[in-house]
């Protein structure tokens, strides 16, 4: 375990804003960061004049091969009508605005800015699915790549050490897939907004009008099972195992904690966090853990005082239904193989003992790979003051929420702890 | 003993050659596969090559039905999709290769703990050759 350590000087968030996400022919990297921009403004209790800001960091992964348009740092702060301002473009493929968020935390830690924008974008849309799969593969190491896998083949190969090590099936990885399009309708933000049982009801519609065979499933499960609804991808992870491409920004607005009250009465700190690093799959300690995850964890935990029991709810990296499964266990909320049979048993829904990923996931809300760090500390910030509306978790007096970022196939994973005192 | 630089492009070189090849650490022994410049046990950088002899057992896989492009022009899709995945090599570290000699379209026939054995895919003739390393169920 790392030793407890302690950030210079604390640090709160003030304000938190998130563009919708989905796929937008008419909108680019700017509009959507605008658009979260313009809602973190206004989400500031007292209000901010943007002057204010000192510095800021930019999380994106793909900009440059998927736009061809690298430097996001200046192109942010010219568009927000902050240049001169410095403005730095951070990378950590899927985890790239956690580290911006880690970094405005440091630079305010050390006494250098007091007051400071971190955000993430992405612009996916407009490329092919093809294009989107190679470009995500750039995030894979390069072992993999040679073997022929795919960024949902190196899950799915995880998926089958942790069924054969554990006894779990395709089934238990289903009722991840339930679970988060159960909650995505509640969140206006996500770019799926039907449950796995109004899919099905669609479809069978749509045969009907057709005149065409109608599906005769009898459950949600025995629609994910079957490969005309749901086709395999990278057995075993099939398309509803898979987040989908992904077009969005999110930002959020940072400042010294003992300056909080000049901005809300209602600040979220910054409790914990940390980060790791992680080895390619080959050389992974274990094929159904991230290494990085329980380094991250330790270093969270440790830097919090708190303890996996703590943790009231989190957003965890559902980029494949497996990871969410990994996460949930080398957090610490769940022993490694009991994961699967919590989440059986609903313990992840909602209004369950410990609700994971109450805005949909990456799955259902979408996952922009460079926005979604601070997205997912945008649904921890709405849930620990309680403005998550319909899908609220309901009957708790919400302190703690975590958030499990995870880029590539593990080789960045961050924790963060939030808290409201 | 090899002379070869200890890198990534040796080791695709070695397998142009029909051979895996790994590293071990002359200090404590350590073998690894790929080879690495640096020891994650003692961390030094004292390293040979070591000839893995390839055969090992299936610790992780996926049957790919969307796969690169460079695997569709080699005819793989959704109605032949390929299998590849992680063997753990008798010597004790892990390889990712390519599995044949498995039915990809049925990955319920393919168990993990299965015994494989090197194969080395070759395709392309002459200077265009290219050499992949794969695993097969042993035979004997
Ligand atoms: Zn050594």
């Amino acid at each position: 375990m790392p030793e407890k350590r302690e950030l210079g000087r604390g640090v709160a968030i003030v304000g938190a804003g998130m563009s919708k996400f989905g796929m937008f022919e008419d909108k680019d990297s700017k509009d959507l960061f605008a658009e979260a921009f313009k809602e973190m403004l206004s989400s500031v209790d007292k209000g901010i004049d943007p002057e204010r800001i000192e510095a800021m960091w930019i999380g994106n992964f793909s900009n440059d091969f998927f736009v061809h348009q690298a430097h996001w740092g200046p192109i942010i702060s010219d568009l927000l009508g902050l240049a001169p301002r410095a403005a730095t473009r951070t990378e950590g493929a899927c985890a790239a605005s956690t580290l911006a968020f880690r970094d405005g935390v440091m630079a305010i830690a050390s006494g250098l800015y007091d007051v400071v924008l971190v955000g993430g974008v992405e612009e996916m849309s407009k490329c092919t699915t093809e294009e989107v799969t190679e470009g995500l593969a750039l995030a894979t190491s390069p072992y993999e790549g040679a073997a022929a896998f795919t960024f949902p083949g190196v899950f799915g190969a995880l998926a089958t050490a942790y069924f054969d090590k554990y006894g779990a099936t395709r089934e238990d990885l289903m009722n991840i897939t339930i679970k988060s399009h159960n909650n995505a309708p509640l969140n206006p933000k996500a770019q799926f907004n039907k449950t796995i049982a109004d899919l099905m009801q669609a479809k069978i519609k749509k045969a009907e009008e057709r005149g065409k065979p109608v599906p005769s499933w009898g459950s949600e499960k025995e629609a994910l099972g079957d490969p005309r609804f749901n086709p395999p991808v990278a057995w075993p992870m099939f398309l509803y195992d898979c987040c989908p491409i992904s077009d969005g920004a999110s930002c959020m607005l940072l400042v010294a904690e003992d300056m909080a009250g000049e901005f809300t009465d209602k600040p979220i700190y910054m409790a914990g966090m940390g980060q790791g690093s992680g080895r390619a799959l080959h050389a992974s300690p274990s094929l159904t853990s991230f290494e990085a995850n329980k380094h991250a964890a330790a270093e969270a935990y440790a830097m919090s005082g708190l303890e996996p029991k703590d943790i009231q709810f989190s957003e965890v990296h559902d980029c494949f239904s497996i990871a969410e499964l990994i996460h949930i266990e080398d957090l610490g909320f769940f022993k490694p193989g009991e994961g699967y049979k919590a989440v059986a048993e609903g313990a992840t829904k909602l209004d369950g003992p410990m609700p994971i990923n109450t805005s949909g996931g990456l799955k259902c809300k979408g996952h922009p790979v460079g926005a979604t760090g601070v997205a997912q500390m945008f649904e921890v910030w709405k849930q620990l003051r309680e403005e998550a509306g319909e899908r609220q978790i309901p009957g708790r007096d919400l302190r703690v929420g975590g958030a499990q970022n995870l880029g590539g196939t593990g080789g960045t994973c961050t924790f963060t702890i939030l808290e409201r005192r | 003993m090899e002379e070869r630089p200890l890198s990534d492009i040796s080791y695709y070189r070695f397998i142009d050659e029909e051979k895996l090849m790994g590293s071990r650490c002359k200090k404590c022994g350590q073998l690894y596969a790929p080879p690495r410049h640096f020891c994650f046990e003692c961390h030094r950088s004292e390293m040979e090559w070591h000839k893995m002899k390839g055969e090992g057992e299936l610790a992780a896989f996926t049957c790919i039905f969307i796969g690169p492009s460079f695997m569709g022009e080699q005819g793989y899709n959704r109605k032949n999709p390929y299998c590849t995945g992680v063997v753990k090599l008798e010597e004790g570290p892990r390889v990712v290769a390519r599995i044949e000699g498995v039915d990809a379209g049925n990955p319920d026939t393919i168990k993990v703990g299965t015994p494989l054995e090197v194969e080395f895919l070759r395709r392309g003739e002459g200077e265009e050759t290219v050499t992949s390393l794969a695993f097969r169920p042993r035979s004997g």
